[in-house]
């Protein structure tokens, strides 16, 4: 072997590695925690940990100032498997340090997937309600919704990074084009009355738009904020501008109806909404506070679950702690509104859910192995010797 | 002879101990006791009328005891006897000084001057005692007669202070807030069991239950617009007026449910139970018996009084046998102040096991062991009293993790101190154990502490494992930081510390922090199991889960550094002092950032305080890392 190959592997093999790579995890995860105030969760986790780098804008050029989740956990994971291979024997005494580490390994890998796949939507309903899709908690989607049929709708939905870079979009389902005039990542919306002198112009020509204006707003971070995206929309035919839309991703903004080409349409800006092939009703939501206060007690949703092959219809009961799993999602109670006529359920998705389990197991089972192995050592050292008998 | 004053030591401990645990010796004629064991509904709570005395003090003073500096004796024997005079005679309790106020800015605003701050003693010895600062020269704490003129102007600040965000507002505007949210508990305990108004309650009582019927039927017939008894139907209204009143001013609950429910929301104030009587048509009994023992109180009736409150009780009895029982434990258990005792106790075995190293190891190392043995034992008693009480398992808010943390931290020492019997665990153990019980007392200012559950946290199982495995970690955590300590300052300062004891204190430390890894981990890895089983998710990168993953890291740290020989004993030590820093921002750090699921309990003067431990804990680092040649001990003569 070469010397500079084994100086390679000395140095992914050493323990002073190991040392360095938890003390950075513990720098990185410790200005995680106090950049949660400023950015949120979210966007903490993919800063920080998702990601190979921390970059740190200095002008708009983003330099690299710290090495991020990915890179320390990959680092860790080769540390782990080098010492593993070249360092440790597999023997009794180093059993409970074998399980520990794989376990460990297993635990890196199972939070690198759950990086990649994990998925988090909101679902809302109102008593009576009855939805069969759930919402993205950040992205929107521009929904065109030919109605022509009243038997059934037949959406095209474009994702909001197209309607960001603004260029005009075809699709083969739509008599038109979609022209993104002005986009505006978060806005507010206010009032616009045309009739009076010096009223704000707007690039709308028809629908809301006409009495209401969007102004941009900076980006919101906050936990129980979302950014609430506007933009106006000009959709075209082959004989020109059909019109100009304002369409905004606020909830109390209404989709907005149109003729075009004997056909009926909606187009709204809304929470990009994912779709299931069964759908959940909420029959009560209640919430309940302890005598005399306004502690919260329980929130529980009780919901009809209804599939349309008839192999389920029935009633399930979410509260805290106890939440539905079902066909590989899981609704959990997140919260209410609308005094307490509206239920928020959590809906993730996250296919690597089992892989935690395991590795903890196995870290468990190996630490207390080992603490066992170090403390029976303990104890035989510490009891005298028997006095040889004369 | 020698081998006898442990025993002795610990015989005077146990008899200190037994003498709080009996019943206080009754100083009035008044059966106070009894009356403190009756039942409220508060803050989702059943607690005996003892417990809010005791806690609304807490919350206004900082402290149990009604007096002013100046005065001689204590204005009421306890904390009861102020309830009793709050409920019923108001004009008496409004003279206690017992709304504490600090900022000078407030003083001002409320018009109080330092002339009336300044306590003039009678006798020349305490003014003696004034001058060198052992007595207090200005007062604190003020009667709400000083405070009533400016109230208006009091409010309107509140009302500016109350949106800003704790953790921005100004000392003054926190000092406005809190004062202001006194008086509002104030006065809903004044009005709790009758109009502060009157004085004769039951009178007016008497006569509402005689002119019901007729008052109801002039009402009846005024509503239908037919003729009617205008002065009755007159009455009618000014009294439904008055209840209302009495109803939105309080939210305490006194009136238990006459049909016997068991449900909680069955209560009511006394205000809406007489609201109820214009349906019923008759008073509530239970409103009738209080009003009688106001004015058993006012009149100065002993004999009526204890018959009255024998009475309600026995009429109370069959509906709440169980309740009644856990009451009447909890004055037990507020008289006995359990851990109020361990603190005492705590110090001495502290102070005893330093001795030991200098003088009398045996004697003294074996009595701090008993007496830490002792106070061990009265705070697991004190812990298992309250997770009866609640029945929940040990850990439910910050203030019972101070308490566990404590308990765990000596548990390990009195296990470290039989092994090795060098005294060094029993000072461990007298540090950690009065340190938490301070924090745990500091952090009972806020108001009764054993809090209903919020839905989220509602889970008797995850709670007796999560929380109550990674609460044993930080103590671990936390203890090891404590033995670190112990070797930097000991062996830093004194020539005391010699081969053997340092070897032993790095073995202990290093035994800890494995036991601190293990336990730490297998909490953190349960939470996460928790989360997913309730949230769908084993790991959301939250303040309090980072917390809880730092200090993993932070052993697993310590650990692979010694393994790799990187650190020998003074590194170990400096690593381990490190820990408490860790502990102690995953323990209040990542509740002051306020986000987060985990974000209960915030404290503004915790903040300060933290800062303060983190800077000395620094300060112990940096003597740990010193050249040995500096170390008094570890020098070759």
């Amino acid at each position: 072997m070469s010397d500079l190959i084994r100086q390679f592997r000395d140095f992914f093999v050493s323990l002073k590695l190991t040392v360095v790579l938890i003390a950075l995890s513990i720098l990185l995860i410790f200005a995680a925690t106090l950049d949660q105030v400023n950015l949120g969760i979210w966007a903490v986790q993919q800063k920080y940990f998702h990601s190979l780098f921390v970059m740190w804008r200095i002008g708009d050029i983003p330099v690299p100032i710290f090495p991020g989740g990915y890179l320390i956990g990959g680092f860790l994971l080769i540390n782990l498997i080098a010492a593993q291979v070249y360092r440790f024997k597999l023997t009794a005494r180093k059993s409970g340090i074998w399980l520990t580490h794989i376990g460990l390994i297993l635990l890196l890998i199972g939070e690198l997937l759950t990086g990649l796949w994990q998925e988090e939507f909101a679902l809302r309903l109102d008593e009576g309600e009855t939805k069969n899709f759930s919402e993205s908690y950040r992205s929107n989607e521009l929904a065109i919704t030919e109605t022509t049929d009243p038997k059934f709708d037949d959406v095209v939905a474009i994702p909001e990074k197209f309607i960001a870079r603004g260029d005009p979009i075809q699709q083969a389902k739509l008599p038109f084009r979609v022209v993104p005039k002005i986009y505006y990542p978060n806005a507010a919306l206010a009032a616009r009355d045309a009739n009076t002198p010096g009223a704000a112009t707007t690039p709308a020509t028809t629908g809301i738009g006409l009495q209401a204006t969007a102004t941009l707003l900076p980006l919101t971070y906050k936990q129980n904020e979302r950014n609430a995206p506007a933009a106006y929309i000009e959709l075209a035919g082959p004989e020109g501008p059909i019109g100009t839309w304002l369409v905004s991703a606020d909830p109390r903004f209404p989709a907005q109806s149109f003729e075009y080409a004997g056909r009926m349409w909606k187009i709204a800006f809304r929470f990009e909404r994912s779709y299931k092939p069964y759908s959940l009703t909420l029959l009560k939501f209640s919430h309940d506070r302890y005598a005399g206060t306004e502690i919260p007690k329980n929130f529980s949703s009780r919901i009809r679950l209804n599939s349309p092959d008839g192999r389920d219809d029935r009633e399930v009961l979410i509260y805290m702690n106890n939440p539905l799993r079902y066909a590989g999602l899981t609704f959990y109670q997140a919260g209410f509104e609308n005094d307490d006529k509206t239920t928020i359920l959590q809906v993730v998705r996250n296919p690597s859910w089992q892989l935690p389990y395991i590795a903890c197991a196995l870290m468990t089972l190996g630490l207390i192995i080992q603490f066992c192995i170090h403390l029976v050592a303990f104890i035989a050292r510490r009891r005298p010797a028997p006095k040889a008998v004369a | 002879m020698k081998k006898l004053i442990p025993l002795f030591v610990l015989l005077l401990g146990a008899l200190y101990l037994g003498s709080k645990a009996m019943p206080e010796r009754a100083t009035s004629k008044f059966d106070l006791a009894a009356f403190g064991e009756l039942p409220v509904l508060l803050n989702g709570r059943l607690k005996p009328l003892d417990t809010v005395a005791r806690s609304s003090l807490m919350q206004f003073q900082g402290r149990q005891r009604v007096s002013d500096p100046a005065d001689s004796e204590p204005r009421v024997n306890s904390p009861t006897e102020w309830l009793v005079n709050v409920f019923f005679i108001s004009s008496k309790a409004d003279s206690y000084p017992i709304f504490r106020i600090d900022s000078p800015d407030l003083l001002s605003l409320l018009g109080i001057s330092e002339e009336d701050a300044k306590v003039r003693y009678a006798s020349p010895a305490k003014q003696f005692m004034a001058v060198l600062g052992f007595l207090p020269s200005t007062r604190s704490r003020f009667s709400y007669e000083k405070i009533a003129p400016k109230i208006s102007e009091l409010e309107r600040q509140a009302k500016l202070a109350n949106p800003i965000e704790s953790a921005v507002r100004t000392p003054f505007q926190n000092a406005v807030v809190q004062l202001y949210g006194s008086l509002v508990q104030y006065q809903q305990l004044k009005h709790t069991l009758a109009p502060p108004t009157t004085d004769d309650f039951l009178a007016e009582l008497l006569r509402f239950q005689k002119l019901l019927p007729t008052g109801i039927a002039a009402v009846r017939a005024k509503q239908a617009g037919q003729s009617h008894d205008t002065e009755a139907a007159q009455a009618m209204i000014e009294l439904g007026q008055r209840y209302l009143f009495m109803s939105e001013v309080t939210s305490i609950l006194a009136i238990p449910p006459v049909n016997g429910s068991a449900d909680d929301n069955a209560w009511s104030t006394t205000g809406q139970s007489l609201l109820g009587a214009f349906q019923s048509g008759s008073v509530d009994s239970s409103v009738l018996a209080y009003a009688g023992l106001g004015y058993a109180w006012r009149q100065n009736q002993p004999e009526q009084f204890n018959k009255l409150v024998a009475l309600y009780r026995s009429q109370i009895q069959k509906r709440f046998e169980l309740q009644l029982r856990k009451t009447h434990a909890e004055v037990r258990f507020n008289g006995a102040e359990p851990f109020y005792v361990s603190m005492t106790l705590y110090v001495f075995a502290f102070l005893f096991a330093i001795v030991s190293w200098l003088k009398w190891p045996e004697v003294l190392g074996r009595s701090a062991f008993y007496l830490i043995l002792l106070a061990w034992l009265a705070t697991s008693a004190g812990i298992v009293t309250r997770m009866w009480l609640e029945g929940r398992p040990p850990v439910t808010n910050l203030y019972s993790s101070a308490l566990f943390i404590g308990w765990g931290s000596v548990g390990l020492c009195l296990v470290l101190e039989a092994i090795y019997k060098n005294a060094i665990g029993s000072v461990a153990a007298g540090l950690t154990g009065f340190a938490t019980l301070l924090i745990a007392h500091h952090l009972s200012l806020t108001g009764d502490t054993l809090e209903m559950m919020r839905a989220v946290l509602d889970s008797n199982f995850w709670l007796a494992t999560h929380v109550v495995i990674v609460t044993i970690g930080y103590s671990a955590t936390f203890l090891a930081g404590f033995l670190a300590i112990i070797y930097i300052l000991r062996g830093g300062f004194t020539r005391s510390l010699d081969k053997t004891s340092a070897e032993s204190l790095v073995r202990m430390v290093y035994g800890i922090i494995c036991f601190a890894t293990l336990f730490s981990f297998v909490g953190t890895v349960l939470g996460g199991i928790w989360a997913d089983q309730s949230w769908g998710r084993f790991w959301g990168w939250d303040p309090k889960e980072n917390g809880a993953l730092i200090i993993v890291l932070w052993n697993a740290l310590i650990l692979h550094a010694r393994w790799g020989g990187l650190i020998k004993a003074r590194g170990l030590m400096a690593l381990a002092v490190f820990g408490n820093i860790v502990t102690s921002w995953s323990w209040f750090g990542t509740n002051m950032l306020g986000v987060g699921l985990h974000s209960y309990g915030f404290t503004d003067s915790a903040f300060m305080a933290l800062i303060v431990f983190v800077v000395s804990q620094i300060a112990l680092i940096a003597l740990a890392v010193r050249p040995l040649a500096q170390w008094r001990s570890f020098q070759s003569s």
